[in-house]
């Protein structure tokens, strides 16, 4: 269904362009910062309704892509401007768009220097970030990849802590180097089906085994570092923690979530052999996400850091259910992704409206911290339980989809060992989860007043308020009624399980490849 | 059928009542607060009851309202299902509950926190309504996991204080670890029975059972229903405090005295018996998991009856006792007397819940003392706080005609009645020896407290006087619960008499012909109630009593010999069977070291500084130091180079190829 003509204009082109247009008026005719911070806000406003409609005139009963739209690019090389969303990534652009609103809410007072820059930069990310979710094309998808580093690197680099430059770099290589594996991955591809970087193309080539299995190592790097993946996963806590509050927010709300949809888009359905193939070392990848990870996080003493190998231990499930191939586990997946965009979010504002406070994240420092915040106490723990993924929260939902779609995969295929045992052992996270959140909490703020300083802090005020309010009502909403999302992806993820599942391989090569997943496995 | 508005009211007010106290509790007086919590509370009461007696007459209710989740063949409805147990656990709860609202009207006034904990404890009786009231797996984990919630948040009431922080998350902890279980069990059922509904799993029991599905475990076969029933109680475990997930509950006492009555007695964790009950349909297929249970059951009621010996916390004797009693309650459901658990678990509602209550009133009059070594003849001062917490000391000690005794003693029949093997004969000794040290542990305490000698400080004595009415009041409402709940249950309403086959629970519960005490007992004929003379269990119960009566009003000096003379066991009681040093030895220390060492060896040494700043990044690295240090704008270089590249890599490509 073309819904162009439906709505009559290019709904994607505005919701991807219109903050940089933004960003480029507010450039050459704002000075005041006053009038720069509510400029940017009407722009991200405004690009959040602007993206509503995606949502709201969705058709659920389709795993087409909607809202497509096609110009050629560069035709030299068969690069086209190509968009269009489905089931899987809309959902991400409407936490994008709103995610953007939260993030220059929380830096009006915070952030001082250079407004201006820092406006632009958010609003030029995203841009960017909107532009991954709905790019139908190789190249298209790339462009917008690479160039969401740029402000990133800004917004860490210049509003940063004070480690800032080597938490860049580190950010930078990590990316980067990721990112070369995956662009020689798709010229690779580009060669083989006969040059094309259509991406629905793409899924529909059959690639032999031996291409799928290089291909897929390519976006494997990259991906894995961007989710992030143990052991790749050490520059995001140095990243969370010298990130701006608002920085820690887009960070963990979308752009690990970039890593999750590459899988889905690229990995699942143009290298589904390989994917298969790969699913042992996933599922340990996981696992180790979820246990190494969750039992680091335990010991840190800074709160950023803490929430930060948090995120990477929820990631875990999110790449666990992502190789389940079952409905549940990867609608789970797709659906925890959502909702830790808005916990972790959540949790790192909450340690901003500490930071803004004492200017310092170290647990140590705070104690009784609810003798003085009483209300900002209740908000932080509504975020810890729903980060502990307790029911009523949405990240329950998605943590027991995952389990429940781990626990069944096995009726699907054979793995080395029953997928059951690994659903149990992902499920030590119910504990894992609330040894770390709570002891932080515990520790930050309940305990007798006595530090002078945190006698000094006063309660939240209406801003900072305001921006927990939409993040509890979404968290809770989500948490007793996820339909709404859960309805957009179904059609879409059946059609990705039927991809992701039905081999590329002519009958021979398959009898070939069970073989060698039948060797892996014997060893 | 019964009224779909009048059932959902039931949850709904005590949940309205807590949202709106909660949020608006800043602005609300204290009078304000308490009526519209208390208020709802008790009309949800009120319309228990009459849901109970519409139960009684045949009526029950089966829905659902709407769905939670879906995904595929993942379905998960919200919906209700009201029966003779649901019916029974809800006037249970109700009334407790609204009881401890009107004592805490006393007990909390001036608090600063004094809507919050309105808001608490309303919040936590729509919790525990859920529960119970579910009609599948799901909707019970949802009041599962928001009562445990709510009692993490009571146990950290007084959040200034460390060791009632610590106790909450040390009971949050350890209940997830049961929950962890819990979870893993209904996966299974999902997996197994593909729908989390209760009529439909225990429908497709017996086709599960004949297909003959069984599970690999480290080497150790079983069927799916063993692992489902299995993991299922690992979950009771840990709400119900049974060895080894038993810690936390003593721990709990750190919270306000109401909450212990409520939550850490009478309703939350019961639930664990409650839901062992509400699968009797699975357990009784599984002799494993019935025996697993009756197995932890008697550990649990033996160990906490020899704790709650020597301790001098008036509240940790009590909820030492609680968890022996629990374990009888899972002896009982056990043996598959599922009907007298239950029973235990209602009579033990009312007369703990007084206990606690009563204990609330002495600490009360004492300004907050709980050491019973420095209270004694308090009787003189508080004489309906006296004869209400005798009265519900019998009542848990098991002499007639209390409560206790009607419920405790057909446990220890269906024990005896049923054939177990070795596991059956050491759950014998458990709970027959367990009535002893129940009767002394709860003497010991009484005496002291009541009688002995005079040890209050001279500072307090000023201030002993009895409670106001606000708090009378509830303790005589309970007081006749724990008088004549008991025999209004066997004579009443025959639940759990041998003599019926049928018996008050119906269709609700479900018990093998096979494995039934009950039928055993009233085919091999036993003795009525009234022949309690007769009976073991009575004069070890009056034993316990008079020992503690010689040792605490007579002899007073017996005590301290006895201490002495077996000191090595004194002390190992009373340090609790060194439970907590053993977990902080073995699991906390083990898991912080383990964590440090990921964290520093396996994320700081290995990768960050072995492949990072060692390897080819490790030069980069260095190079980007020197970019960094001209100061020139490097993220413009570095895009340029990389569009430059992206065209580079295409262009010689494209020429190649």
């Amino acid at each position: 269904m073309d819904l162009n003509n439906v709505l009559g204009f290019p709904i994607l082109t505005w919701s991807i362009f219109l903050p940089t247009l933004g960003a480029i008026l507010i450039w050459l005719f704002l000075k005041n910062d006053t009038a720069v911070r509510w400029a940017s806000l009407a722009v991200s406003v405004a690009t959040f309704f602007l993206t509503l409609p995606l949502w709201l005139s969705f058709d659920n009963s389709t795993a087409h892509m909607q809202f497509e739209e096609f110009h050629p690019w560069i035709e030299a090389f068969h690069v086209n401007y190509r968009l269009g969303v489905d089931g899987i990534s809309m959902p991400f652009i409407l936490l994008t768009s709103m995610l953007t609103i939260i993030c220059i809410v929380s830096a009006w007072d915070c952030i001082k220097t250079r407004v201006k820059e820092y406006m632009l930069a958010f609003l030029i990310l995203e841009t960017t970030l909107i532009g991954v979710f709905a790019s139908l094309d190789a190249i298209l998808f790339y462009f917008f990849w690479e160039a969401m580093l740029i402000p990133m690197y800004l917004i860490i680099g210049i509003w940063g802590g004070k480690d800032r430059v080597y938490a860049t770099i580190k950010f930078f290589l990590y990316t980067l180097g990721g990112s070369v594996l995956m662009l020689v991955a798709l010229l690779a591809m580009y060669f083989k089906a006969g040059q094309t970087f259509d991406i629905q193309a793409l899924m529909a080539y059959p690639f032999d085994f031996d291409w799928q299995f290089w291909v897929w190592i390519g976006f494997f790097v990259a991906f894995a570092v961007k989710v992030p993946m143990w052991p790749v996963h050490t520059w995001l806590p140095d990243a969370h923690t010298e990130a701006p509050t608002a920085g820690s927010v887009i960070l963990a709300g979308i752009l690990l979530k970039m890593g999750a949809y590459g899988f889905l888009r690229f990995s699942l359905p143009i290298c589904p052999d390989a994917s298969q193939y790969f699913v042992p070392f996933i599922v340990v990848l996981s696992l180790i996400a979820v246990v190494y990870i969750s039992l680091v996080a335990m010991m840190q003493t800074d709160m950023k850091r803490l929430i930060a190998y948090s995120s990477i231990a929820h990631m875990g499930f999110v790449t666990l259910g992502t190789f389940m191939f079952t409905q549940q586990a990867l609608e789970g997946a797709i659906f925890g992704m959502i909702s830790h965009g808005f916990v972790a979010a959540a949790l790192f504002l909450c340690v901003g409206v500490l930071y803004d406070r004492m200017h310092t994240r170290e647990i140590g420092a705070y104690g009784g911290v609810v003798g003085v915040m009483p209300v900002f106490a209740a908000v932080m723990m509504l975020f810890c339980m729903a980060n502990v993924a307790l029911p009523g929260a949405s990240a329950f939902v998605s943590e027991v989809m995952v389990l429940a779609g781990t626990f069944s995969a096995d009726q699907l295929y054979e793995m080395v060992i029953s997928s059951k045992w690994v659903a149990v052992a992902a499920a030590i996270s119910v504990v894992l989860s609330a040894c770390y959140t709570l002891w932080m909490y515990k520790r930050v703020i309940f305990g007798d007043l006595v530090k002078a300083e945190v006698k000094a802090m006063p309660d939240m005020n209406m801003r900072e308020f305001a921006f927990f309010v939409p993040l509890i009502v979404l968290v809770i909403w989500l948490g007793i009624y996820p339909l709404p999302v859960l309805d957009v992806m179904h059609a879409s993820v059946a059609n990705l399980i039927e991809q992701a599942t039905s081999s590329k391989l002519p009958a021979a090569n398959a009898l070939a490849a069970a073989e060698m997943l039948q060797h892996a496995v014997a060893h | 059928m019964l009224n779909t508005t009048e059932l959902l009211a039931i949850p709904a007010l005590p949940l309205i009542a807590s949202l709106i106290v909660g949020l608006f509790g800043w602005a609300l007086k204290e009078k304000l607060s308490h009526s519209i919590t208390t208020g709802s509370v008790m009309v949800s009461a009120a319309l228990s009851v009459h849901v109970f007696t519409q139960v009684l007459g045949g009526a029950s209710f089966y829905g659902n309202f709407w769905t939670w989740m879906l995904s595929d063949t993942f379905v998960v409805p919200v919906g209700m299902m009201i029966d003779q147990l649901t019916a029974v656990m809800m006037i249970t709860v109700t009334i407790v509950s609204a009881c401890v609202h009107i004592y805490t009207i006393g007990y909390m006034h001036g608090d600063p926190g004094y809507s919050r904990f309105f808001s608490y404890i309303s919040g936590f009786t729509f919790s525990m309504l859920v529960l119970v009231m579910g009609n599948n797996f799901f909707t019970l984990f949802f009041g599962w996991e928001a009562v445990g919630l709510v009692s993490y948040l009571l146990i950290g009431f007084w959040f200034r204080r460390e060791s009632a922080n610590f106790a909450a998350l040390k009971a949050f902890i350890v209940n997830r670890v049961g929950d962890f279980g819990f979870l893993v069990g209904v996966l299974a059922i999902w997996y197994y029975f593909g729908t989390f509904d209760y009529r439909e799993v225990f429908a497709h029991v017996p086709a599960l059972m004949a297909q003959g599905h069984t599970l690999h475990f480290f080497g150790w076969e079983m069927t799916a229903i063993t692992f489902i029933c299995l993991a299922l109680f690992v979950g009771a475990m840990g709400k119900s405090g049974q060895v080894p997930l038993h810690v936390w509950l003593p721990d709990s006492m750190e919270g306000p005295t109401p909450i212990s009555a409520l939550i850490h007695a009478a309703t939350m964790v019961t639930a664990g018996v409650f839901m062992v009950a509400r699968c009797s349909p699975m357990f009784e297929y599984s002799e494993t998991a019935l025996a697993a249970v009756v197995l932890v059951g008697a550990i649990t009621a033996w160990m906490c009856a020899t704790i709650g010996l020597v301790q001098n916390d008036i509240k940790r004797v009590i909820a030492y006792s609680t968890c022996s009693q629990l374990g009888y309650m899972f002896v009982a459901c056990g043996v598959s007397a599922y009907s007298v658990g239950i029973f235990h678990l209602m009579t033990h509602a009312y007369f703990k819940a007084l206990l606690f209550l009563a204990a609330g009133s002495v600490i009360h009059a004492v300004l907050g003392e709980q050491d019973i070594r420095k209270m004694g003849q308090l009787r003189k001062y508080m004489p309906i706080t006296y004869i209400t917490m005798l009265i519900a000391g019998l009542a848990l000690a098991g002499i007639p005609p209390f409560a206790g005794f009607w419920s405790k003693d057909l446990i220890i029949e269906s024990v005896a009645a049923r054939e177990m093997g070795w596991i059956g004969q050491f759950a014998y000794f458990a709970v027959l020896s367990g009535v002893f040290m129940t009767a002394f542990y709860t003497f010991r305490m009484f005496f002291l407290t009541f009688h002995n000698s005079d040890r209050v400080p001279a500072k307090t004595k000023s201030h002993l006087h009895e409670s106001p009415k606000v708090i009378t009041v509830p303790l005589i409402l309970l007081a006749i619960g724990a008088l004549g709940a008991g025999a209004w249950g066997v004579l009443g309403l025959d639940i759990a008499n041998p003599e019926i086959a049928e018996g008050f629970f119906g269709n609700s519960l479900f018990v093998m012909d096979q494995h039934n005490p009950l039928l055993i007992l009233a085919e091999e004929g036993h003795h009525g109630w009234y022949q309690f003379l007769g009976s073991a269990p009575f004069w070890l119960a009056v034993g316990g009593i008079g020992l503690a009566f010689a040792m605490y009003c007579k002899e007073t000096d017996m005590p301290g010999k006895f201490a002495n003379a077996a000191k090595p066991v004194h002390t190992f009681l009373l340090n609790k069977w060194y439970w907590d040093e053993l977990y902080e030895r073995t699991l906390m220390r083990p898991a912080q070291c383990l964590g440090n060492m990921l964290w520093q060896k396996g994320d700081l040494a290995m990768i960050d500084k072995g492949f990072i700043h060692g390897g080819i990044v490790g030069s980069v690295l260095a190079g980007m130091e020197r970019v960094r240090s001209s100061q020139t704008g490097f993220v413009y270089h570095y895009a340029f180079a990389m569009v430059i590249g992206v065209f580079g890599a295409l262009t010689y490509l494209v020429l190649k190829g």
